[in-house]
């Protein structure tokens, strides 16, 4: 049995090794000095740290527009549908009407398009009313995917709020409004942290759309730099590169880590019980 | 209350949608797009497309990238998920935050620095190759042949799906009846018999959405074929969503990439029929 456990111990151990290698290498990379990063025999850790590789990604052309860009698109974005979605969802969950259960298959199967298939007619319209290379087509765009998004997964969130709770609140004198506004906000408080975090997490890592409709360099986000980012002209500055993504992952990464458990939970709802 | 979010809906994908079957309808290029007017073309867009060769070599890739990529991640994220019940607190936790950050990783990220280990001159993975008498693997070139560079696909789509999948199989696995294990292997039950007749009926629902879910992602995928394999517009490279790209954007046929972007809309709605179906009477019952 010990001789078991140790064998499963040393597997998980080569399992984790596994995993992590690539997020190791970037960062180990990103902090390693020029030398070190190119020579056949790798360094596995940094012995000359060195922040310079921050440093030229920071200054690299665009970086900062490309990043004010970034958090224009999503911030309208995630604020945007959020308010619609939270209307949209209370409607679903605690009304009866007609075609109620329609919009909610109408939701599932539009997540299920692949982007790139709305892509030749957003850019159609998007050209006629010449709004390619312009942050509103982008978030326009954005809110076709994150919407549904936003409106199925705090739909979730709603459905698990007793209607007791607001039925009492109106038997104690609360009009639907004040019931609203006191018991099923508060309550739902939680969900649509989380909903924005996600919706924030879809719209920050988006690229098809932002490379397509963005062509002009100083008008694009930072999914689209970074997959541009270059490096010197004697070849790709690997330093550089690593440091970038590092810099792109870091928002993602820690709003992620907040809300990780809940995304199982919004993805597979049901099917977890 | 539901009205603005109808609104905004049929705006920004119903009417797009409505142009989407239009467009496959018609002959529309770059001409067409600076007059804002295509013309009526009927099925011809459809004619050429299933005439073209590299439609159906495209299609028949994608299938077998899909469904390797798809079993790769379910089983790999399976046993990663079995594994982490079996290992110490400390191992369980190293395991579970590595595969936090990979899942967490933005794609963009992934490609970058998949596309840097896999350098010919001085990534990692032809060292490290090498060090393991693999072969002679010094400035190898990982793209040089589509299985192989699409290898390296599958590699970073895998690394990047199966936390996903590995973390929602171990919730999944806290279902299963300790008693029930415990008394299988009292009857002499080995560790496969307990998973097929105890485990894996309880996990069996999770696995249908989550099997769902990677078919209809793997099925679809761009970012990562496409930053990956970009300096190599190569038809033998093409997956689906990369000979839409080039088709339509690539070379200004709208109206032939609509008529691809429908095809694909059909699979994936057909792909996605059980999916929708169980989500939809699950959210019934709530």
């Amino acid at each position: 049995m010990r001789l078991a456990r140790v064998g499963w111990n040393a597997l998980g151990l080569l399992v984790f090794g596994v995993i992590a290698f690539p997020i190791f290498w970037m960062l180990s990379t990103a902090f390693k000095s020029g030398p070190d990063i190119v020579s056949y025999t790798p360094t596995w850790i940094p012995l000359h740290p060195t922040l310079v590789h921050f440093h030229d990604a920071l200054h690299t052309p665009y970086f900062w527009t490309d990043a004010k860009n970034s958090l224009i698109v999503v911030s309208v974005v995630v604020s945007l549908s959020v308010v619609l979605a939270f209307l949209a969802a209370v409607a679903l969950a605690k009304f009866r009407f007609t075609g109620r259960k329609s919009f909610i298959v109408l939701m599932i199967v539009i997540q299920m398009l692949p982007a790139n298939a709305m892509i030749i007619p957003l850019y159609v319209v998007l050209a006629k009313y010449h709004q390619t290379g312009q942050l509103t087509g982008v978030i326009a765009t954005y809110m076709t995917f994150v919407l549904p998004f936003c409106i199925w997964t705090l739909r979730g969130f709603i459905v698990g709020i007793p209607r007791d709770l607001e039925e009492a609140a109106m038997v104690d004198g609360n009009t639907r409004l004040g019931a609203f506004v006191r018991i099923l906000l508060p309550l739902a408080a939680p969900g649509l942290v989380a909903t924005a975090i996600f919706a924030f997490i879809q719209a920050w890592n988006e690229f098809i759309f932002a490379y397509i409709l963005l062509p002009d360099s100083q008008k694009q986000t930072l999914t689209v730099w970074l997959a541009g980012f270059y490096g010197t002209a004697r070849g790709t500055d690997w330093g550089g590169l690593m440091a970038a993504s590092t810099l792109t992952a870091i928002p993602v990464v820690v709003f992620f880590l907040l809300v990780q458990r809940r995304i199982v939970f919004g993805l597979t709802a049901g099917a977890v019980k | 209350m539901i009205a603005p979010a109808i609104f905004v809906i049929l705006g920004i994908l119903g009417y797009p949608f409505y142009d989407l079957v239009k467009l496959s309808f018609e002959q529309y290029g770059l001409f067409e797009l600076i007059q804002h007017k295509g013309h009526w073309v009927g099925l011809h867009n459809f004619g050429v497309m299933l005439h073209d060769g590299v439609f159906w070599h495209t299609l028949e890739r994608t299938i077998v990238f899909t469904i390797v990529n798809v079993s790769l991640t379910i089983v790999l994220g399976t046993l990663v998920a079995l594994l982490l019940v079996r290992v110490a607190t400390v191992v369980r936790l190293m395991i579970t935050t590595a595969l936090v950050l990979a899942w967490a990783t933005p794609v963009v990220v992934a490609v970058q620095l998949w596309y840097w280990m896999t350098n010919f001159e001085n990534g990692v993975a032809n060292y490290v190759f090498t060090k393991l008498h693999f072969g002679n693997y010094i400035e190898h070139d990982w793209y040089a042949t589509p299985m192989s560079a699409l290898g390296v696909t599958t590699t970073l789509i895998v690394w990047g799906a199966v936390p996903f999948v590995a973390i929602t199989v171990y919730a999944g696995l806290s279902q299963v009846p300790r008693d029930l294990v415990e008394a299988a292997s009292v009857d002499g039950a080995g560790p496969l018999r307990t998973f097929r007749d105890v485990t894996y009926p309880v996990l069996k629902p999770i696995l249908l959405v989550l099997t769902s879910l990677s078919i209809i992602w793997d099925f679809g995928v761009f970012t990562q074929p496409f930053l990956l394999l970009q300096s190599r517009p190569n038809p033998g490279y093409y997956l689906m969503s990369i000979y839409l790209f080039e088709k339509s954007i690539g070379l200004h046929e709208y109206g032939l990439g609509s008529a691809i972007a429908i095809v694909m809309v059909l699979i994936m709605l057909v792909l996605s029929f059980f999916y929708v179906r169980r989500m939809v009477r699950l959210g019934d019952v709530r």
